[in-house]
């Protein structure tokens, strides 16, 4: 009887193990519905989107001040695919980029705070990250709450990819090569989520999800513009990989714009 | 007038049962060593970062052999070898059975084989849900727990023990004790659950604990490979922390912390296993007779 009992309770783990497996799911649904950022709910009527022609502008460069840390060559020797794509240039680390204007590359910048309290429209294009030469272009990006992001593999090998959000659903897909774009959202504002492929150690992305349309991320000038502001008082919040974040306060009128330049120490 | 024949067949059935529990030992230190090795092949998924490289479970990439690229095929090679340990402690379960082993040991080997399969079950686990820590840390500390099991087998059969011993001595059960609390920490601080401070004062106490057994039963191989095997996981652990440290700002996972930390789950592992042995010595060895 005791023996019985040992051997049912096993099987029942075992049992209760499998149908766990079965159930789960792998991240968050590809026909997830845009939500907003805040409610989680559908807004009622037409949400507001930026007023390019009356709204404020801010408009800024983020400098490297310090000599520019020499990245890091990045082995991709663990796949010929990765090896052969670079096989003119090594890959290097793009935790830091300056550029030749001595500013920063791939800073993220938002209004962290000030806005009015209202639901944004959710634009449905989709922002585009792409596995391509076993690495992530762009290497951060950034998405309202609730946009499409779709996720590309052009390299003739296989990627997974694995964001690892705090708030929002982490997911892990494999994704072979020439098989479609994976549409996949973010319901919930998440600022610098770290995305990484575990096929490829090396390959390392993030990507901001905000609740509003205010947001840029610098590029190979290092400059930024966020349009269509609503007057008032914002603070304006650059977020870097690295070096971490910075604020300044900002007031702009209607179809005023302001210079707002950030410095960060290497 | 029948006696001879029937001598013959007694002996002829005791040849093949030693012979049998000859090649059943043989086979347990097979399963030992296939288990130790697979404890390596999972520290080595850990350790590059390629423990969600296959997102699917129980196939890789919708197929039995997925493409071989990568962190794939550090996954997938820890896929082959976990079936393979599988299959060969349920044959060794069986086997046991089959041969009349001892109660205990009959016993410890289906132990072992719920071990192992639960232990593949909460691999999926960590796949499916993306490695929640619970079920990841756990993951880490039952295969070390499976890998104690066979080795208390192959120790059984080494000693012929009759029975499980009884507990004469404390140290070495404090040792291994202790030496099962440090993978325990030494998960929870590789997955973030804690920090690094309570495994080094657990390597403290560990390691007073592994001396203590070491005293306690002197001149002896499994106490003597039991502290050189401590010894080296706490020069392990340091080199392994350094080897992070010291190359904070370089993109990880480097080939030296994968190496250091590999070498310290391996030898933890070791240590782990001697503790096992020495805690089942019998009495008549603790009192310095070398064991085979």
């Amino acid at each position: 009887m005791k023996r019985f009992w040992i051997g049912s309770g096993m099987a029942s783990v075992l049992v209760a193990a499998a149908f766990t497996l079965a159930s789960c799911g792998g991240g968050s649904s590809t026909t997830e519905a845009p939500k907003t950022a805040d409610s989680g709910t559908a807004p009622a009527g037409p949400a507001p989107t930026p007023d390019l022609d009356n709204g404020g502008t801010v408009t800024g460069k983020v400098t490297f001040d310090g000599t520019a840390p020499k990245m890091a060559i990045l082995d991709v020797s663990a796949n010929p695919v990765c090896q052969k794509a670079h096989a003119s240039a090594p890959l290097r680390s793009e935790e830091v980029v300056v550029n030749p204007n001595g500013t920063l590359k791939n800073v993220f910048v938002w209004v962290s705070a000030g806005l009015p309290d209202k639901t944004w429209q959710v634009p449905t294009t989709p922002v585009e990250i792409d596995q391509n030469g076993c690495e992530y272009k762009p290497h951060v990006i950034a998405l309202m709450a609730g946009q499409p992001l779709s996720i590309k593999n052009s390299d003739p090998t296989n990627h997974n990819i694995h964001p690892q959000p705090s708030v929002n659903q982490e997911f892990n897909e494999s994704q072979a090569p020439g098989t479609p774009a994976i549409s996949k959202t973010f319901p919930r504002q998440e600022i610098m989520i770290p995305v990484k492929c575990n096929v490829h150690n090396w390959m390392r992305s993030y990507i901001s999800v905000v609740s509003h349309p205010f947001f840029a991320v610098t590029g190979d000038d290092g400059t930024y513009t966020i349009k269509g502001l609503p007057p008032g008082t914002y603070t304006i919040e650059i977020v870097h990989e690295k070096y971490g974040k910075q604020q300044q306060q900002v007031t702009v009128g209607a179809k005023e714009s302001k210079n707002l330049d950030f410095t960060v120490k290497g | 007038m029948d006696w001879p024949r029937r001598s013959c067949a007694f002996a002829r059935g005791h040849l093949f049962r030693a012979m049998d529990n000859h090649w059943l030992h043989r086979f347990t230190i097979l399963v030992a060593v296939c288990t130790f090795l697979l404890v390596i092949a999972g520290s080595l998924v850990t350790s590059n970062d390629a423990a969600l490289s296959v997102p699917d479970w129980p196939l890789s990439y919708g197929k039995l052999i997925p493409p071989l690229e990568g962190g794939i095929r550090y996954e997938f090679a820890h896929r082959a070898l976990a079936a393979l340990v599988a299959a060969l402690t349920i044959t060794l379960a069986v086997w046991m059975e089959r041969a009349g082993s001892l109660r205990w040991m009959r016993r410890v080997g289906w132990v072992a084989v719920v071990a192992v399969l639960a232990q593949a079950a909460l691999g999926g686990l960590v796949v499916r849900l993306i490695t929640p820590k619970a079920a990841t840390i756990a993951h880490a500390c039952l295969a070390q727990l499976c890998f104690g099991l066979v080795v208390a087998l192959a120790a059984g059969q080494s000693m012929q023990l009759d029975e499980l011993p009884r507990l004469n001595e404390p140290a070495p059960l404090a040792a291994a004790v202790a030496l099962f609390g440090q993978t325990i920490l030494g998960a929870m601080v590789r997955y973030g659950a804690t920090g690094v401070a309570y495994h080094i004062i657990g390597a403290a106490i560990a390691t007073i604990l592994v001396m203590w057994a070491g005293l306690r039963i002197p001149l002896r191989r499994p106490a003597l490979a039991l502290l050189t095997l401590t010894f080296s996981q706490v020069f392990l652990g340091v080199g392994a922390y350094m080897a992070r440290v010291v190359n904070l700002t370089v993109p990880q996972p480097l080939p030296l912390t994968v190496s250091f930390t590999v070498a310290h789950v391996a030898v933890g592992s070791l240590a782990f296993g001697a503790a096992v042995v020495l805690t089942m010595a019998p009495p008549l060895a603790h009192e310095g007779v070398a064991l085979a």
